[in-house]
């Protein structure tokens, strides 16, 4: 468990503490309040919900647990904890997300707000139980909010936030926070604890079914089959399916609100949905997500101080994707080379590689560009290679860009 | 059984791959791994007509370490890629294995559903009452009270599942118990077993030395069954109602008719499979 390793600094009366990324996110989930939360181990996400219910245990939190058969049980567990006014959440990953795929393609189907971490890890097959983005990369579809961390303090900070944006009521939409299995979930590192009475105040009161309440007054049944045979045709449907799209686009708007109050009252700033890291004067850019991003910093910081102009873009928020932003974030470069820890099988390159293509498109830029894929099943990613990225992507400039990806880790 | 074709010469040995296993020392599943390789050599069943399929978690390695055929499945899906196999392929001798948390927590559907299917192939379950390989918490068959699961540090307060029952209630064909500790009585059973026609159900009790240690005292507790087993499910049912659950031997022979679409196999020859693949 955690152990103090500050006194509260005078200003905020916040405690310091030194946690593993699994350990402060379940105690962010603490600070939230949820009024329900189920269960099944899977690594490396165990040691997180074993977090959450010893809080439970130990009277830290009040929530029920539920320790469900299996993944499939747990979001639907969920889902009923939530049409009955509960604030819910849970956390799994790789094959636990799979398994989970119906419930969790319904969620927000239904306008849910449950709040789940995904402790990355890479895909089921070959088999592996290290980090890597192809498990939440391959659910990126489903209609859920998504939202990487690079740091321990923002697993925290932005699991609070979640529950805030998954509630609003232009939102009503499930959150994702990533969180990268191995790096993240075990890394431990210094924690500022935010006040519990802050948190209170910052998330304000639970609203996560006011639109499908267990309500004596006004009852009604839920999700009965639209279009078609019996229904009222296709038009209910098109309205809902309307009405989750635009939902998509609102969080875009409130998880940067939230980031700006979060900022104001903790004294703590994430960009909300893409990070530009030393893009004033760049010529040419790398990308990243999550926690690779660290490295990635520091390389670029080596590669400045050697005279390259190379600049980074990290994406916070993946889903919705954050178009506008990074049309503002690139706008200036002259070539860009992304960094992905998954694969689109369909186009042969990175996922985040594929969705900058089209945010490219609508710059009206046709920019040299590479996808390089790294840091699959817990492949270490390392200045070494990030120095050979900014390499690449500076040959760009005056050089035929690859039209295959390139793998990081091939030879590692 | 027609499956089992007589073939002599085999030991114990020849069904075990080079693959040392990464179980911790101590682990029961090193035992049940011995039984299965003296259960196929006593049968003589030639290893490339075995096909040995197991779900996720430490007892699920299992396949790796023989060197039959082998398939690594997800969690909790040994019985239905079993079945696809078996019903694919009726000549092979087919096994699923794996343990309390694969089959009975998020395979538990599944388990039923075979037994009812009662497809000709065998079903080994190494018992710990834990997920060994997440680290030890509570599954279907721990008992409410036990209080070491960091998952449930109170206990689950939930009833146990209880394998044999609901293995008879859904109409497996076989059902036996063993232990571990007493490999030559577990290699019989899972031979008795595959000899049986239809779905047969062999529960091996399997410590966990690493998150249950207690459960070394087992062996104390441990007793063979004081009645031979039955063919009549009434009476079968009366007696494992009643079962403390260290019993072990045949509990239960019924005589119901396998479930096989068609007899025949869908690839005359394994050459036909041959083509060269390149990755
Ligand atoms: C869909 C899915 N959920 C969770 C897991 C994590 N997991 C792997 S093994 C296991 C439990 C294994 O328990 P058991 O079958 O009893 O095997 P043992 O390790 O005790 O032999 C779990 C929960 C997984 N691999 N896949
Ligand atoms: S954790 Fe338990 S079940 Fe797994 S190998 Fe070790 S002793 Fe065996
Ligand atoms: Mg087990």
């Amino acid at each position: 468990m955690s152990t103090i390793i500050e006194t509260p600094p005078q200003a905020t009366g916040n405690k310091v503490i030194l946690c593993e990324g699994n350990e402060a996110a379940a105690l962010a989930v603490a600070l939230a309040r949820p009024d329900m939360v189920a269960v099944y181990p899977i690594t490396p996400q165990s040691s997180l919900v074993e977090h959450v219910a010893k809080l439970i245990a130990e009277g830290r939190m009040d929530a029920d647990i539920v320790d469900a058969e299996g993944e499939h049980s747990v979001l639907s567990a969920l889902q009923g904890g939530a049409l009955a006014g509960a604030r819910t959440y849970t956390a799994t990953c790789g094959p636990g997300l799979a398994f989970m795929f119906e419930p969790y393609f319904r969620t927000p189907g239904m306008r849910l707000p449950l709040v789940m971490t995904i402790v990355t890890r890479d895909g089921i097959t070959p088999q592996s139980v290290w980090g890597g983005h192809q498990d939440a990369m391959t659910v990126r579809e489903a209609g859920w909010i998504q939202i990487y961390c690079e740091s321990v303090q923002e697993v925290l900070d932005t699991t609070v936030m979640a529950f805030k944006i998954a509630e609003h009521h232009d939102v009503m939409l499930p959150v994702n926070v990533c969180l990268d299995g191995n790096y993240l979930s075990y890394g431990a590192s210094r924690v500022e604890m935010p006040d519990q009475a802050e948190v209170d105040e910052f998330l304000g009161d639970k609203n996560v079914n006011w639109h499908v309440a267990l309500d004596p007054l006004r009852p009604m049944a839920v999700d009965p089959l639209t279009g078609g045979s019996g229904g009222k045709g296709p038009s209910s449907f098109v309205r809902y399916r309307r009405g989750q799209c635009r939902g998509m686009q609102n969080a875009l708007r409130v998880i940067t609100e939230a980031h700006e109050e979060w900022a104001q009252r903790f004294g703590r700033r994430f960009a909300p949905l893409v990070e530009s890291y030393r893009m004033d004067d760049a010529e040419f850019a790398l990308m990243t997500l999550g926690s690779m991003t660290g490295a990635a910093k520091d390389t670029v910081d080596e590669a400045r101080e050697a005279g390259k102009k190379v600049g980074l873009v990290k994406i916070k928020t993946f889903s919705p994707f954050p178009v506008e932003a990074l049309k503002q974030a690139l706008s200036g470069i002259k070539a860009l080379g992304v960094v992905d820890r998954a694969v689109d099988f369909r186009w042969n390159c990175g996922p985040m590689y594929r969705e900058t293509l089209g945010v490219l498109y609508r710059l009206g830029r046709h920019l040299p560009t590479a996808s390089f894929i790294g840091g699959l099943a817990g492949a270490d990613l390392t200045l070494e290679h990030f120095h050979r990225v900014i390499d690449a992507t500076e040959a760009l400039l005056d050089g035929p860009a690859p039209d295959e990806p390139v793998w990081l880790n091939a030879n590692d | 059984m027609e499956a089992v074709s007589a073939c002599p010469s085999f030991s114990a040995r020849d069904y075990k791959s080079d693959v040392k296993p990464v179980w911790c020392p101590g682990c029961g599943d090193y035992s049940v791994l011995s039984s299965i390789t003296k259960a196929m050599a006593e049968l003589s069943v030639p290893p490339e007509n075995v096909a040995l399929v197991s779900g996720i978690g430490c007892s699920s390695r299992i396949p790796a370490y023989t060197n039959v055929f082998g398939f690594h499945g997800v969690h909790g899906r040994a019985l239905p890629i079993a079945t696809g196999l078996k019903i694919s392929r009726p000549e092979l001798t087919v096994i699923a294995s794996g343990g309390d948390g694969d089959g009975f927590s998020i395979g538990g559907n599944h388990f039923m559903h075979a037994c009812r299917r009662n497809v000709d192939m065998t079903y080994i379950v190494m018992d710990n009452e834990v997920y060994g390989m997440t680290k030890g918490q509570a599954s279907p068959t721990t008992a409410p009270d036990w209080e070491k699961s960091k998952l449930t540090p109170e206990g689950t307060g939930i009833n146990p599942f209880r394998p044999l029952v609901i293995a008879l209630a859904s109409g497996a064909n076989f059902i036996a118990r063993s232990f571990s500790g007493d490999p030559n009585h577990s290699a019989r059973m899972i031979a008795e077993a595959i000899r049986h026609p239809g779905f047969s159900f062999v529960q091996i009790l399997s410590p966990c030395v690493t998150f249950r240690p207690e459960q070394r005292d087992w062996k104390a507790g441990i007793r063979q069954a004081p009645v031979d087993a039955t063919t009549d499910a009434a009476r079968a049912a009366r007696r494992l109602m009643t079962d403390d659950g260290f019993n072990i031997g045949v509990l239960f022979r019924g005589d119901r008719k396998p479930f096989q679409p068609s007899m025949k196999a869908r690839v005359e020859s394994v050459r036909d499979l041959e083509k060269e693949f390149r990755i």
